[in-house]
This record gives C-alpha cells, structure tokens and sequence, in this order.
C-alpha cells in the first residue's frame, strides 16, 4: 500500500518530520518497506534556460550547449538530445549530480574535444518516467534557477507499507491516518461527508438475483446516475498523487474511482450509463458467459463467479474487474457510481480462478468497511459533480447494508495477562476510542463495541494486540524466563533423537558427508526403491521428478553421486539421515540413515594414492554399517547377517542386517546395475541404509554400573584351522559351529585367510580361523587343548561338510 | 712377563682391529674360549705354588678383565655402528603425502549442526524436543491453527496436497512445523515448553525459496506466560545463537492466524562487504515471527484460553543458519554438492555445547 506524505496529511493534522512518521507506522504494526523521498535525490536538478544551442564541432549528433542558471554566469553543456534548442527552458543538473535513471553521478568532462559541465535532463534521468525521447521541455514562463522538485511538485514522498491480512482498514490512506493519531501522531482530520441528495430517481433499476440463502454473495449494492458531466484529464494533484503510487491516470472518473479505493479503501466502479442496456442484474455468472474486461483480456467466468449484467450481458466482474464495453472515456458524459459490497471469500476464489489481481479484489476479498458503502458513493458523487459537473440522481440502495454488532466483554487485566504491560485503564481506553471502538464502563470489566471496519476484531486477544500496538511493543518489558524446577537441566531428547544425533556424528567421522536431499523423488525412482503408493504421490508437485515421497534415502544420495561425478567429482562419499515415508499415516515415517560410497572413496581416503588405491568394496559399506550400530549402542549380540537383501542391490553383494528374519533393520552392499542405469548414474556404488527406529534399544539397567571385569590369570592358546567347504557356505556357518563346540573357552574367532585354487577342488574354498581358547581356571594342557580342537573339527564338519585342509 | 705383556699387546690390536662382531667373537675364543690364550694361562694357577700364585695370579687375571673389558667395549661399539649403518639405510620419505582422516574429511550438513546448536540452547532454558509427521491432515495444518476457510494457504498453488483416499480425505505436506502444537498441546497436559524443529514444504521455487525447508517452532502453554518472557527468550537465544554479547532487537505488532497479538522480530545488523554482524550497525533484518497463541488456537485443543496462556514463535532454520555461517544461497543446501558440503559443513566432532563453545 503506498501513499505520499501531503495524502497522509489530508487526514492527519500532524507536525511529525517523515522520519518520526515512517518509525510510527512500522511500530504500531504498519511495516514500512520502502521511502522514497524524490526531494532528496533531486535536489541538486534546477531549472535553466538554454541560451545558445550551436553544432558540435567534432559531431554530427551532439550540440553544445550555453545554459542560464540563474546566476548570470552561462554554462557550456555539450548536449545529445534532439529537442535541444535556443530559448527552451529545461532542467540542468551541475558536476557532482548522482543521475538516478542512468546510475552515475556526473562529472565536468570532455565530450569530443568540447569541454561540458554538467547535463541537461530528461524525465528519465531524474527517474521521474520513461521518457527519455529529449531533456524535459518546460514551460517558456518558468522560472530559471530554482529546484525542479519545488517548480514541478515532484517533493512529495512516497511510503510504501506492507499491510497484514487482518487489517483491511489499512488499506486506504484515511485508516493509516487513524492508527497515527491513536499513536499520538496528531489528530485525525474530520471531513464532512454528508449524503448527497440528488434529484429524482436513479433510472437504472438493480436486482440482486440471488436465493434467499445466497444473499451473502452480494448483500449490498448502490447506484446513482450522474448527467452532463464533462469527462476529460483529471486535475493535475490526482494525477500526481496516483502516479507517485505507481497508477496511470486514465480520466476524471475512472481516476476519482483509483483515488477513493486507496483514499478510503473503497473499491468503486464507473459505468458509461449510455452504454448500459436496461436495468442491472446482479447474479452468478451462468454457462456461456465471457465479457471483455478493462484489461483487454477476455474471461470466461465459472458459475461461482458473481458478475453484473444488462440486457447486453454482462458488464462487469462483481468486485474484481468492470468490462470494455460500458467503460468510461472522454465521451462520457452520463455515468452510473456503483459502491457495493460482496462476500471476501467468493471474491478471493473468483480472483484466483479468473487470475485478475487489482486493487478492487484486493480490498474486497479482505473485507471492506460496509458501513461506509453509502458514503464512498455519495464521496465518489461529490467529486464527480466538482470536477466534471452534472447533476447526480438520488441514490438508489439494492439489497441491505449489513450492520453487525459485536461486543467484547474485556476486562482490562487481560493486556498485563498476555503482555506483561501495566497500562492505566484511561491510557488504554483512549487508544480503543481514538482507534473507533466504543468503550462502554470504566472499571474492572468494560464491554467494546468493534467500528465497522474492524472485521478482524473478534475477541479479547485481539483488543489486547490493538492496545498493545499503539502503546508500542518497545513498552513490553523482557521478563527472566526461568526453569520451571530450580536444578541441574536434566537431559531432554527421546532415544530416537539421541539416536539421530549420534548417527550423523558416526557416519561422517568414516569420511562421509552429510547431503540433506529433497523429501520427494520422481515416481520412477519411488517405484524402483520399493514405493510409489498412490497414497504418497503428490496431487500438485512442483516439478514431474519431484513428485513422490521417497520410500528411501538411497535414490537421493545416487542422483547426488551422479550429479557431483557429472562435475568431475567421481570419489563421492555421502550420507543423510532423515525421514523416508512407507505410507501416508504418521507411523508410515520413520528415519532412516544410508550412505553411499562411489568411485574410490574408500573410508580410509579419497582417490588414488602411493599406499594403495582407495577403490571400495561391499566390505567398505558393511563396515560403515556396523560402525554405525556399534556408535548407535545396539547390541550386536544378536545381530545377523543373512545373505542377500532389498532388490535395487546385487543380488550376491548384499546382505540384511537383522535380529531375526522378521527384525530386519537394514542392508548393505553393492547397488544393482540396472538400478544405476535406471537412475543413469555410473557405479559401481555401495550402498547402506538401516532403519533407525527399528533398532532394539539398549538394554535397560538399574544402575550406570559396567559389569565387572574379569580378567584370567592364565594364558590364552590360540589354533588355526583351515577348512576346505563348499563356496556357498557362508563363514558365518563355520564361526557358529566352532564356537557351538565350546562355550565357555572360545574368547574369539576369527577367519585370517581364504583360499582357492591349487590344491582346492573347483567350487570349494579353504576358510582358515584362529580360535583363541581363553581358560580360566588353570592352565590348559596339550590334551585338553587337542580335545577342544577335536570338537571344533567335528562341530565344523557336521554343520557345514567342511574338511580340514591337509 | 714379558709373555704376557706381548699377549696382551697382540689382543688388545686383534681387538682394536676387529671389523665386525664375528671377528671380534673370534678373538674373544681365542683368548677367553676353552682352548684360550688366557684361559690356558688362568688353568696354570692350578699348578703354581702359593707364592708363585701370588704373583702370577694378579697379573693373569688382570690380564682377563682388561680383555674381557675391551672386548665388551668393542662390541658395544660395533653393535652401535651397526644399528647406526641399518638406520641410515632405512631411511624414508616422510613428506610423501597421506589421505586425510576420515575424521577430517566428514562433514555435517549446516542444518543438522545448525539444530544441534538451537537444541543445546534450548534445553538448557528447560525446554523438551518434539517433532511430528510431514505428512499431515488439514485440521492440524490449517483448521485447529485458525486458518479461516478459504485462506489463500489452502490452495494448491501454495501447499502440497496429496490425492484424496478412499474416505475422501486430503492429506498434505505440513506447511509449518505449527501442526506440532496442536499435536503438543492435545496430547500434553500443560505447563509446555518445547522446540519443534522440522522439515517443511511449500508450492515455492526461486532464488530464494525451496519446495522444502526447515523450521523450528517454540511452544510455551501453561498460567502465565506472556510477551515478555518472549521477549527474554527470543533475545536471550538470539545472543546465544549468533555467539555475541548484545543484539538489539526490533519487536513489531505483526499477523498470523495462530496467534494473538502477533508479533514479527527484526534484529539490528551491519552488512559490510557481503558479512553481517550483529549487535552493530544500522539495518535490520526479520529473523522471525511469534506472538501469544490464540485463544481459538487454545480452544482448537481443548483448553480454555482463559486458564492457559502462552507463546510460540517460528524461525527459518535454513535462514538463521545462511544469517549465522554466511552462505549466500539457500537452493545449494539441498544439492548435495560435495564441494559446497565440504566448506560449509561442520567437522563431525564439532559438537555445539555451552559448557564449550556453541561452533568452533
């Protein structure tokens, strides 16, 4: 919402500089986005007479210029403007001018040989337009030497303010005048708004078609026809006044209607009475409707939109546009006023459907004053019969202007409630009164009448912001905001955070890097990673690849790899953390955490390197797996490893991380090729993700204890086996049978060596462990050493048919 | 004597020129062995008479110390001259380049950092973690919120919706992580005091807008909460965050559905050369937006708003984290690009605390 200072003053009687103004608006809640004080950028612009304009010597298109300043002593200015000429007066801007429309401050120079101090000025220089066909052509009467700023009136300065949704009084200049006398800012001006009386009725009759529980659509409409007017320029302030706030004067009446919505935040509209066919009907707009409106453009609007008709058709867009056809130009000369009132929600949804913004639907939609229906009209009357002349008719109203009356209960404890501010009951009765409300009773408890054009006002909260804005929040004092008990903070965050935490703190110090990527994948890449439900695909994506939420965090991180080897970063190591979706309900979300590694971005380094090649494996993401648990405090006791796992991995380098086969809490292993070219990434890639809220939690004790330790006096033995089995026999298998043969003396097992090839029979391998025999009691002798080893070898041999090596 | 005198003569030169351990091992048998020259002339005492004994037998064992002596002084020597020649041809190269640890190649993301950090601050004021689903119904995005019907954030032009289930029921994806309060303050009987940090989504694309992005709300409810414990708050985490000693802030009446009266926080800053700093200069910046919840917000949830009272406020985490660390876009944040994670990502100990330092 923009107006200029000398608007503002039309309705506040105030002597506050524009500095204290522009820090009131934006105290009491009217947020000031921009000044623009043209007095200060073109102060140094005066204007002059051009004396003398011969051909520059050194150039056909360029004249040089003699220009009177007013102070006798003639200027040489070398000048590229065609208009150019002895005798005119223009605008001259000395050495040391900042030239806003060009950027540059100009300086004494040299143009082709010909000395020129300073410039002569077009509008689009000084920013005031876009006219930079030649420099300004003033009248041959002005005055030389004085500021342009004063001789044209350009002084005025523009305010722009934001205005919040709820305050639809603000959007005229009239209501921003208002909050600045409640804030103490001067007075607000009084005008003397009486009615109109016009003479005999209005001929056009208007009918507001609408069902009896539909009237809400369009509650009030007033007309009046006003003859003989003259419709030519409006006066010269309008037209200043609504170019200094970005609007192009069109003609007296269309202007006066410009002029009144942002006076008064009163939305009105101008019919060519000659062109108007009959009577008006207001109604729904039906099939088969279009109008071509003001804009140029026609629209087609569905039957929710409210639309005013004649016997043509239709007219005029209800509160957002009027149409071409009975528009007013400069031969007008009788004209039909329409100030109405319409529903905000219907306009805002018919705005958004037709896609027309204008300063009507904008106020409109968030509700205007209905109370002062019948005065814009009888304003809007009044300055058609000064500026243009005629004789108005009476006013003729469809429909019933609604008057509601809301009434508060407000105890005024509630301001120090909410706000902590302690206010004296007059201090806060006079800001509800200066601001329109009615006060009713002075004690503790007061009942507040709501002015008509405080929609927004509905309950207590809402006279406490009123009170608490014009007082100024700068008045609320910070009040210590202690803990609720007086002791050492205790910890706050649930397993799963902690959990969350330390997960992203676990998997970058293995080299990774944390990417956040985006919640929603294309619907391809869900259906590949295991989703795609219906319920999860977006009605209204922003983009087609972006249209699914992700089932998991994998697809992401291998379109990143992708992305970064795209730009010659091959060795990526990533990771995220965060949440992949399984269904549209809230336990559908769980976090998950996967990283994946591409190139040679191995954990212990980057690239190729003189120790050896970084190159990655599915061993390389198994341990960023199990890092990541033991980090996490799992227990791994239970942990298994099975064979295999998601099917966007290789179908023999993956495995599942589980419990049990009904507690899988995740995968790792080498990304399926086909799956990479899916996602037209080059691999290999490898790959891990683990669900972290299907983690066991860590086992609850009783107290921080760690259990004792035990240590054994005795030496540990160790003995290496090697035997032969067949390759699909996991290692898992033999571990399990070896350490099955002996519970309480195996300490560790571990495989040291693996071997195929000569003196191995194609198809087996030799898996060769260490088992370290940890006694505790005493010394273990060679025989009952050889006794375990036995029972080892048998163990192994039953469970898996393995053969000791020779 | 004079045999002995040549004896020693002759062994202290085999000694002195004894090259290496195998020679010198060669004169210590010859002199000391079995059959040694010295060991030869000590088995002579045997047969001595006592005087002869004791004459001769000083002279003979001294004789043994000396060598014995030398002999172990040499070998000291040649075993010292042996370890010094291994050494110096064992020497490496030891500018030859290592990777860098994986510890010193991760990185966090800004965000999770940036959430970390609000979380240490918050806790400590005594305020719990909360979070809730992206994915949310309209009641608790906009309708318990006191969206008004028809309120332009309902439309598809400005949040995400999926397609209707079989019930006929819109979900969408949250517009604010606000859902959050209602799912707080339903669920929990009050005094509340929580932080909800949390993914976002909005129909919104351009230099400075990202379909997601990340909040964190502040929620207060209990019987006596007001502006100015706000006030307190927002200020007191404000310096805490930006890690300096003072930062004006600016309060302005502002709007929001939810609240009631709604207020907008700028806080005063200098921009020079591309860097803000805090607690100086003369522009401000809006850095969030609270105010007290609104009664019809409170009802929404089954409270009554004449018993409890209290406060939320919302702030871009992305925002304060570009506001914070100096990063100029916001779209990168989500591009997983190695080399921005890389400069602006936390190392993975930098683990904000108070008792330390909130960033390093």
């Amino acid at each position: 919402m923009k107006f200029t200072l000398s608007w503002l003053k039309d309705h506040l009687d105030t002597s506050a500089s524009l500095d204290q103004i522009v820090e009131a608006l934006t105290r009491v809640g009217l947020e000031v986005e921009s000044v623009e004080d043209p007095a200060k950028v073109l102060a140094p612009y005066i204007t002059a007479k051009v004396i003398s304009a011969e051909q520059h010597p050194n150039a056909d298109r360029l004249r040089v210029c003699m220009v009177d300043t007013g102070d006798g002593k003639p200027i040489q200015v070398v000048c590229g403007a065609p208009n150019a000429r002895a005798g005119m007066m223009s605008v001259f801007s000395p050495p040391g001018t900042f030239i806003p429309g060009k950027n540059i401050t100009i300086t004494v120079g040299v143009v082709r040989g010909v000395e020129s101090a300073g410039m002569l000025c077009s509008a689009f220089e000084l920013g005031l337009s876009e006219d930079h066909e030649g420099i300004i052509d003033l009248p041959a009467d002005a005055l030389i030497g004085v500021r342009y700023v004063d001789y044209a009136g350009v002084d005025d300065p523009v305010i722009d303010v934001a205005i919040t949704p709820n305050r639809s009084d603000a959007l005229g200049v009239y209501g921003i005048a208002r909050d600045l006398a409640a804030a103490g800012l001067g007075s607000l001006k009084r005008h003397d708004l009486t009615a109109i009386k016009g003479k005999g009725a209005c001929p056009v009759d208007v009918k507001l078609n609408f069902a009896s529980d539909q009237k809400h659509f369009a509650p009030a409409f007033a007309l009046r026809l006003v003859r003989g007017i003259k419709n030519g320029p409006s006066p010269e302030w309008m037209q200043r006044r609504l170019k200094a706030i970005g609007l192009r004067p069109i003609n007296t009446l269309v202007d006066i209607t410009n002029y009144i919505t942002f006076d008064r935040g009163r939305p009105l509209h101008v019919f060519d009475a000659e062109k108007v066919k009959g009577n008006l009907v207001v109604r729904h707009a039906k099939d088969g409707d279009e109008i071509l409106a003001l804009d140029g453009m026609t629209y087609k609007p569905d039957p929710s939109v409210v639309v005013i008709c004649d016997d043509n058709g239709i007219e005029s867009i209800a509160g957002i546009m009027g149409g071409e056809h009975s528009g007013c130009d400069e031969n007008t000369t009788d004209v039909l006023i329409e100030s109405a009132l319409w529903d905000p929600l219907n306009i805002a949804r018919s705005g958004r459907a037709l896609g027309i913004n204008t300063d009507a639907r904008y106020r409109f939609e968030r509700g205007v004053d209905p109370a002062f229906c019948v005065p814009g009209l009888d304003l809007a009357t009044k300055m058609v019969l000064d500026l243009c002349g005629g004789e108005a008719s009476e006013a003729l109203v469809a429909g019933e202007i609604p008057a509601p009356e809301k009434i508060i209960t407000f105890p005024w404890s509630e301001v120090k409630r909410l706000t902590g501010l302690s206010l004296l009951v007059p201090e806060m009765k006079a800001i509800l009164t200066e601001l329109g409300f009615w006060v009713s009773g002075t004690y503790k408890e007061v009942k507040v009448a709501v002015p008509s054009w405080r929609p927004d006002v509905e309950d207590k909260a809402d006279l406490v912001e009123e009170i608490m804005r014009i007082a100024g929040l700068d008045q609320v004092e910070a009040v210590p905001f202690p803990r609720e008990v007086a002791e050492v903070p205790k910890p706050v965050l649930t397993l799963i955070q902690k959990r969350t935490r330390l997960a992203k703190r676990a998997l970058a110090t293995r080299g990774l890097v944390e990417a956040v990527t985006w919640s929603f994948i294309s619907k391809a890449e869900a259906v590949i990673f295991g989703g795609g439900k219906l319920e999860l695909a977006l009605a209204n994506p922003i983009a087609a690849d972006l249209s699914d939420m992700r089932p998991s965090l994998l697809p992401g991180l291998i379109k990143a790899a992708g992305r970064n080897a795209d730009r010659g970063f091959g060795d990526a190591a990533l990771f995220e953390v965060g949440q992949v979706f399984a269904g549209a309900e809230p336990n559908g979300q769980t976090i998950s955490a996967a990283a994946i590694r591409r190139g040679l971005a191995a954990s212990k380094g980057l690239g190729r390197h003189w120790q050896g090649h970084n190159s990655i494996d599915l061993f390389e993401a198994k341990a960023d797996a199990l890092a990541l648990l033991e980090a996490l405090g799992v227990p791994t006791a239970g942990l298994q490893i099975a064979q295999g796992g998601p099917s966007w991995f290789h179908p023999g380098r993956s495995g599942t991380l589980q419990f049990s086969p009904k507690m899988v809490v995740g995968s790792f292993g080498e990304i399926h090729p086909r799956i990479l070219e899916a996602l037209d990434v080059k691999g290999p890639i490898v790959a891990i993700e683990i669900t972290l809220d299907a983690l066991p939690p860590p086992k609850a004790r009783p107290t921080k204890m760690k259990p004792k330790l035990v240590l054994s006096d005795f030496q540990p033995v160790s003995r290496d086996f090697a035997f032969i089995v067949d390759k699909t026999v996991p290692a898992a298998d033999i571990l399990k049978a070896a350490q099955a043969a002996e519970r309480t003396l195996i300490s560790d097992i571990t495989v040291f060596d693996l071997y195929e090839g000569t003196g191995v029979s194609v198809g087996k391998i030799s898996v060769a462990i260490a088992v370290t025999l940890q006694p505790t009691d005493k010394t273990l002798t060679d025989v009952e050493i050889d006794a375990v080893s036995s029972r080892i070898i048998a163990e192994v041999q039953k469970k898996t048919g393995a053969t000791l090596r020779a | 004597m004079t045999d002995l005198s040549a004896l020693e003569t002759n062994l202290t030169k085999a000694i002195a020129t004894a090259s290496d351990e195998a020679a010198l091992e060669a004169v210590r048998v010859a002199a000391l062995g079995k059959a040694g020259s010295i060991s030869a002339l000590l088995k002579t005492l045997g047969a001595m008479t006592p005087d002869e004994r004791k004459e001769k037998g000083p002279l003979i064992n001294g004789l043994r110390d000396r060598v014995s002596e030398a002999l172990t002084t040499k070998r000291d020597a040649l075993k010292s001259a042996a370890l010094d020649q291994r050494l110096a041809s064992e020497r490496v190269d030891v500018t030859l380049p290592l990777p860098q640890s994986p510890a010193a190649r991760g990185r966090i993301h800004p965000i999770s950092q940036v959430i970390d950090e609000l979380t240490t601050i918050f806790a400590e004021m005594g305020f719990s973690v909360v979070e809730g689903p992206d994915i949310e119904t309209d009641f608790y995005n906009f309708t318990a919120l006191n969206f008004p019907v028809g309120h332009p954030a309902r439309e598809m032009h400005d949040t995400f919706f999926f397609n209707p289930n079989e019930k006929g029921e819109r979900k969408l994806l949250r517009t604010h992580t606000s859902p959050v309060q209602i799912h707080t303050m339903m669920s929990v009987k009050p005094p509340i005091r929580v932080i909800i940090p949390g993914r976002t989504y909005r129909c919104d694309s351009d230099q400075t807008h990202t379909p997601m992005f990340h909040q964190v709300e502040g929620l207060v409810i209990d019987k006596g909460s007001h502006l100015g414990h706000l006030k307190w708050i927002l200020a007191e985490f404000c310096k805490s965050f930006f890690e300096v000693d003072d930062v004006k802030m600016r309060f302005r009446p502002s709007f929001f559905p939810f609240t009631e009266p709604s207020v907008e926080v700028d806080i005063q800053c200098s921009r020079k050369g591309g860097e803000i700093r805090f607690g100086e200069g003369e522009d401000w910046l809006e850095i969030l937006g609270c105010g007290m919840v609104h009664p019809n917000v409170i009802r929404n949830c089954g409270l009554d708003p004449d018993e409890y009272q209290g406060f939320a406020w919302g702030m871009g985490i992305d925002r304060i984290a570009m506001l914070k660390y100096g990063m100029p876009d916001l779209r990168p944040f989500f591009e997983a690009d190695m080399r921005w994670l890389s400069h602006y990502g936390f190392r993975p100990l930098d683990l904000p605390t108070l008792a330390g330092s909130l960033s390093v």
